[in-house]
């Protein structure tokens, strides 16, 4: 029997994950070896200096530069906030004094007296790295991250858009195959990962974004309602950085498609638990798909990575089907022959038998499906 | 070479980016045949992310159908998760060479001084050569430095090529820039086993504190200053070192690959040696170029695969051998490239049904995220072809450029031309002066009919004059030019007896009349002594059946003011080769060939055709 190995996504209910969390710069790691996080901490940070504004005080004093010592009331690492007088003029007999105000918050970072000019700096801009997940620190990269380890219920997504997040899990629809109402998308899904069935249109996207969603998942989208969504078409398949204000992980492909039956009863059953999740793709060699983690409680010895699987094709292996016809059916394998079979294109391919769960018995090319892992 | 020694048996393998094919090849009867072949999914997706999964699934079915064949289950190709490589008679491989393209696509970030100025030309410098850009980074685009560098971490480029500054100019941002990219430290998408390459093609006076900066982190190439003053762009020396970096470096590479790497093995001279793995095109440019060595004649080729599309000509009397990756042009990973590049109703101008528009962009993305599946149904058969007839022809027209960009040198640009795009320079590809045009790839090796094979290479490459059309059999050519390392016995006769076949001929008189006129009339005397005897009007397609290695007399006069290649309206008397498929009559004309855009006109046309053609069942 072939060792025919059909590329499946995982779907499980508990796995053991290690994510490393890393800074774009050097900075200061604010966690240890040991330390239990949540997915909202911070554990790394650095600060960037602030932009640099020159600011010409003896122009606005109305004074030569070498003057402009006797009206200053700050000095060179001084803290300013906006508004705040930074140099007052003497006046006539008091009156019709100048007072020069801080264009901005931040700090002094020079005054001189030769050009008259401050050079003012904004305040520093923090760079922080969250956790992304629940989980414990096992490594500790100097100045640089983290490396965390949870165990998690854990399912990969075929495509996606848009950084990390999280939020919590809630389920908008009773069956893998509905197609979400725009108007169940309300105030309470606010910062929620909603749970969609079978396909999610440009309205309700839309809606999500209004309503402050924090992430959709989704069996099918549409490509036109994508183009709509973003304004282009995606040529590769290279996707995380869309500012669209909330994650998309769609977990079966284009078009309308039942989302799996095994993704759904998974996210069901921990409708109320926090998720993180990402939509980040590239499909080239070195594939990133979207994930959705969602932590469970663990004991610190369960944390052993499992050696990776290879699926492969049994009489009697659940599979789904991935291409046209019965696209997004699930069925199991009743045959594996092994000579070379005409299909309807007139390709000939090794093909399996198969009973579909709507009862139809097809033959498939092993090449148009996965196997899902139960 | 390894001539001498015998080589009874030989596995080798192609790894493509979504497909990892295995021939076997056994000396029987005094020579050497291809005799098995199989194939898996490229294991290049976690969980697995590993090359060599794939390459062994591959040959667990080379060995399974071994068995079947001979009816021997003792037959072993695997032992101990490795193939098994053995100088005993009857155990195992004496020898396993692998090609590999599994890298895939090229994706760049390009970076320069000013984004609409040297950015712009970096940029165009990185698509001549088939990049994908996936971000221009410039000292003047508003980001954060710590937002560019979190973008090349996140972005995983294969390249870098950097630019910016006119030579002598000022030397502060182009060396900011270094100082970004060094910070970044970037790592390539598929491992460790080498440095990313960045190539410098700015301000050469900065050349040396470039150095400092980038040299021990990445593979740091310098080359000429692309834009060495500002009305001047000189993109071909980038653009060829990203061509050949990305052959020689990015594509081969894959998850697995060092692995991979310590398992072929072959004899040489009497000893088990190492025998590199080849990038697929290296490979299928050194069997193009030995077909047009052999015939003495000018060959185009082309291998369609999964992420790229590369196209191979030998052309010109001193025989100037091109070769081109179009890095983006593919039928699995990069379709939706295709689409991006063509639009939608290019490909749908070959599609002789209606269908609904969001059916087909479906298709194409389902295709673009679950990249090994295949068409079962006839409907999505002829959309993948329609969709192959793009890629092949935005290759093509890369490759024509690419030909003439070797040839001529610098291009001038006026400060007036600096913001806008244009191409350059005339192309030694001549249709008209062409004698074989050879496919390779999944979709023409693999196509159910090989009618469909002659139909794709006709529409997309459009050949002029009398052109006889050949193709790779099963998919072989890669294997074939990496097992001429060992064994060139091998390699010639497999290559002679198994793997081209030839297709037949394609008669296309060049020009435009109208519809109603005669374009060619054609006397074809037939080897089994039938004579053909036709004026067919413009705008026709005839398929006339003459069998491999058979020839036909003919007598072509072309129509009023159309060219066979002896000048307009000059007769031509010679003998067509035929082939699997026959001898092709095409007069919907060249130089234009022109779809109706109208559907109601077009449609029509496209099924006459197709019938002419054979190529589908339903219009037979």
């Amino acid at each position: 029997m072939a060792q025919a190995y059909s590329p499946g996504l995982t779907v499980t209910k508990s796995t053991v994950l290690r994510k490393d969390r890393i800074l774009p710069l050097k900075g200061k790691v604010l966690v240890k070896k040991g330390d239990k996080v949540k997915a909202d901490d911070v554990v790394a940070e650095t600060l960037l200096p602030g932009k640099v504004v020159p600011f010409n005080l003896a122009n606005k004093l109305n004074v030569t530069p070498n003057l402009v010592n006797q009206y200053i009331k700050v000095k060179a690492g001084d803290k300013i906030k906006k508004g705040q007088v930074m140099a007052v003029t003497k006046g006539f007999f008091g009156l019709f004094k100048t007072a020069v105000k801080a264009p901005l918050d931040g700090e002094i970072e020079n005054i001189s007296t030769i050009t008259g000019q401050m050079l003012l700096r904004e305040p520093r801009i923090p760079i922080q790295v969250k956790a992304f997940i629940d989980g414990v620190v096992v490594e500790v990269i100097p100045e640089e991250g983290v490396v965390i380890e949870n165990k998690s219920a854990y399912i990969q997504g075929i495509f996606g858009l848009s950084g990390e997040r999280s939020g919590e899990i809630k389920l908008l629809v009773s069956t893998p195959d509905e197609i979400i109402d725009t108007k169940k998308i309300d105030e309470s899904c606010k910062d929620k990962i909603i749970i969609c069935g079978a396909l999610i249109n440009y309205a309700a996207i839309k809606q999500a974004q209004n309503m402050g969603v924090s992430g959709i998942i989704t069996g099918g989208i549409d490509d036109q309602d994508l183009k709509k969504l973003l304004g282009y078409n995606i040529g590769v398949a290279i996707t995380g950085h869309e500012d669209i204000g909330l994650t998309i992980v769609v977990t079966e492909g284009f078009g309308k498609i039942k989302m799996a039956h095994n993704t759904f009863e998974l996210l069901k059953s921990f409708e109320g638990h926090k998720a993180s999740i990402h939509g980040i793709t590239q499909i080239r060699a070195g594939v990133m798909r979207p994930e959705i983690i969602i932590p469970i409680d663990f004991k610190e010895n369960e944390l052993k990575a499992e050696a990776p699987k290879m699926s492969s094709l049994e009489i009697g292996t659940t599979i789904r089907v991935i291409r046209q016809p019965n696209f997004g059916i699930i069925g199991k394998v009743t045959g594996l022959p092994e000579k070379l079979t005409k299909v309807e294109s007139e390709t000939l391919v090794r093909i399996l038998e198969a009973e579909l769960e709507n009862g139809k018995k097809v033959t498939i090319p092993r090449a148009n499906v996965e196997v899902i892992e139960t | 070479m390894g001539d001498t020694q015998k080589l009874k048996r030989i596995i080798a393998t192609d790894c493509g980016s979504t497909t990892t094919k295995s021939i076997l090849i056994e000396y029987v009867d005094g020579e050497y045949r291809q005799t098995v072949r199989g194939e898996a999914p490229t294991t290049v997706e976690k969980p697995l992310n590993d090359v060599t999964k794939g390459v062994i699934n591959a040959v667990t079915e080379l060995e399974e159908l071994a068995r079947l064949k001979y009816n021997d289950k003792s037959i072993k190709f695997i032992k101990d998760d490795t193939i098994w490589i053995s100088d005993k008679e009857d155990e195992g491989v004496d020898a396993y060479v692998s090609t590999s393209s599994a890298g895939g696509g090229l994706q760049m970030m390009v970076t320069g001084v000013v984004a609409r100025m040297t950015g712009e030309s970096a940029e165009r410098a990185a698509l001549g050569a088939g990049a994908i850009v996936m971000d221009l980074i410039a000292s003047n685009d508003k980001r954060a430095n710590y937002e560019k560098i979190e973008r090349i971490r996140q972005l995983r480029p294969d390249m870098i090529l950097m630019a910016g500054g006119v030579d002598g100019g000022t030397t502060k941002h182009v060396v900011e820039l270094a100082e970004l990219v060094s910070a970044a430290d970037p790592k390539p998408r598929l491992g460790s086993s080498y440095k990313l390459p960045v190539i410098y093609a700015g301000n050469t006076s900065a050349q040396d504190i470039i150095k400092e900066t980038l040299a021990d982190k990445t593979d740091l190439i310098i080359t000429e200053n692309l834009r060495p003053v500002l009305e001047r762009e000189n993109l071909g020396p980038a653009r060829d070192k990203i061509h050949d970096l990305f052959m020689e470096h990015v594509m081969a590479q894959a998850p697995g690959y060092n692995k991979l790497m310590s398992w072929t093995k072959g004899p040489v001279n009497g000893k088990l040696k190492n025998i590199p793995i080849m990038p697929t095109p290296a490979a299928v440019g050194n069997i193009m170029q030995t077909i047009a060595k052999i015939n003495n004649i000018e060959v185009l080729g082309v291998d369609i695969g999964g992420a790229t599309t590369d196209v191979f000509s030998v052309f010109t009397e001193d025989r100037v051998f091109n070769r081109t990756v179009s890095a983006n042009l593919g039928m699995s990973y990069s379709i939706s490239n295709v689409l991006a590049t063509s639009g939608l109703e290019n490909i749908l101008r070959w599609v002789p049904f209606e269908i609904d528009e969001s059916e087909l962009l479906n298709m194409i993305k389902n295709k673009m995220i679950r990249p090994t599946t295949i068409p079962q149904q006839l409907k999505e058969l002829i959309l993948e072809q329609a969709i192959a007839k793009e890629a092949l022809k935005y290759a093509f027209i890369q490759h024509k450029e690419f030909a003439a960009g070797l040839k001529g040198g610098q291009k001038k640009r006026e400060i007036a031309d600096a913001f806008s795009q244009s191409t350059s320079g005339a192309s030694i590809v001549d249709m008209m002066s062409l004698d074989l045009l050879v496919g390779s790839g999944g979709v023409l090796s693999h196509a159910p009919r090989r009618n469909q094979s002659v139909m794709m290479m006709i529409d997309s490459f459009l050949p002029e004059g009398i052109t006889q059309l050949a193709v790779d059999s099963i998919f072989m050519m890669p294997q074939l030019g990496v097992l001429a390392e060992i064994s060139e016995k091998a390699a010639t006769e497999v290559f002679e007896k198994d793997c081209l076949i030839y297709l037949g001929s394609c008669v296309a008189p060049v020009g435009s009349i109208k519809p109603s006129k005669i374009a060619l009339s054609a006397r074809l005397e037939l080897p089994n002594g039938e004579i053909f005897e036709e004026d067919i009007p413009f705008g026709e397609v005839r398929l006339i059946p003459c069998g491999i290695d058979e020839k036909a007399k003919a007598h072509l006069k072309p129509g009023k003011g159309l060219d066979l290649g002896e000048g307009k309206n000059q007769e031509i008397s010679c003998d067509l080769h035929g082939g699997v498929v026959g001898i092709v009559l095409d007069t919907r004309g060249r130089q234009p060939f022109v779809l109706p855009n109208e559907s109601s006109v077009r449609v029509p046309l496209l099924k006459k055709w197709m019938k002419e053609f054979k190529v589908y069942p339903e219009v037979n």
